[in-house]
């Protein structure tokens, strides 16, 4: 388990201190180009929106959906979605941006269950008790973190300065993403595998890019910070 | 345990507080979370010393999991709720 970014759990990679963030007095501070401002806060934004938006559809089960009339579910364009469309929305847009737009697969639970997991292993009772007391804040504590890297990071790009505190906010809200993608893209231990069984023209090969590449710039934070 | 009555549980929760350190946090591997990522958060959430806070990291990668703190259920509680604020997988558990 050795190599670059592309490692899960990847060793210090050497790009980090070409692309990302190094050191200042009293946080740390990087440069961002026009584009990869734009993909940073276009993550951002979409996990927060999945995150904060779904409070409510968000409990098992209480999403019945106009479905159950009796209607078989054809795959015919349904104007009028059901109310927890709202959330997933954000999702779709992040799933158009893999390239998997067309993919019906790819429901919000698993991303959410990634960001929000439980919090005992094998007690399903104290896990919903536990969700009951904490998901609340939690969600927006992960909002939060985004909302600090959105006020923080010019939409044009260019230079972030960076407080050691708004830097543990970067540092959260660019985990967040990157298990969001690592949730769409299936990323696994054996992910170096996966890219390299993955063909040029995979939709997904350019997101891998990404994820490889914020994986580099949260580790350089983790080092500025550090 | 949800059955019992609640004289019951007090008995049981009274006895918890008897016992060291009944319960434990638990953090769990993932494939994408950074090797450095994990250590800076053990440092940083429980103020460990670095070479602590990194073999608890290399024990959860290797070990596919590691008990990071211990103490009173509801402590784990919100050490657990802290960790996922910062996107680790983390679980409360009876200590065993």
């Amino acid at each position: 388990m050795t190599g670059a970014g592309q490692e899960p759990w990847p060793d210090t990679d050497p790009e980090s201190e070409l692309a990302g963030f190094r050191r200042t007095a009293n946080g740390a501070t990087a440069r961002f180009a026009a584009g990869e401002a734009a993909i940073i806060r276009s993550l951002v934004s979409q996990v927060a929106e999945l995150v904060g938006g779904e409070a409510s559809s968000a409990m098992p089960g209480a999403a019945p959906g106009p479905a159950a009339a009796g209607q078989p579910p054809a795959g015919q364009p349904q104007p009028g979605e059901p109310a927890g469309a709202a959330g997933p929305g954000g999702l779709d847009d992040l799933a158009a941006q893999l390239g998997l737009s067309d993919s019906a697969e790819l429901p919000a639970d698993p991303i959410l269950a990634r960001l929000l997991p439980d919090g005992y292993a094998d007690d399903p009772d104290a896990s919903k008790e536990f969700r009951r007391y904490t998901e609340i804040g939690l969600r927006s504590a992960k909002v939060e973190v985004a909302q600090t890297v959105l006020a923080t990071l010019p939409p044009g790009g260019g230079t972030v300065r960076l407080s050691v505190q708004d830097g543990q906010a970067w540092l959260r809200a660019l985990n967040d993403v990157r298990l969001s993608l690592g949730v769409v893209l299936g990323v696994t231990d054996d992910f170096d595998e996966q890219v390299a069984d993955m063909s040029a023209d995979d939709p997904q090969a350019a997101y891998v890019g990404v994820y490889q590449w914020l994986a580099a710039v949260q580790d350089s934070l983790v080092d500025a910070l550090s | 345990m949800s059955a019992a009555p609640a004289e019951v549980q007090q008995t049981e929760s009274s006895q918890d507080a008897v016992l060291d350190t009944p319960w434990v946090t638990i953090v769990w591997n993932d494939p994408v979370n950074l090797m450095s990522y994990v250590t800076y958060v053990f440092q940083t959430v429980f103020g460990y010393a670095k070479p602590k806070a990194e073999k608890l990291m290399l024990d959860v990668h290797h070990k596919g999991k590691a008990v990071v703190s211990a103490g009173a259920r509801e402590a784990m509680e919100r050490d657990a709720e802290t960790l996922h604020g910062y996107g680790l997988w983390a679980t409360v558990s009876r200590d065993s």
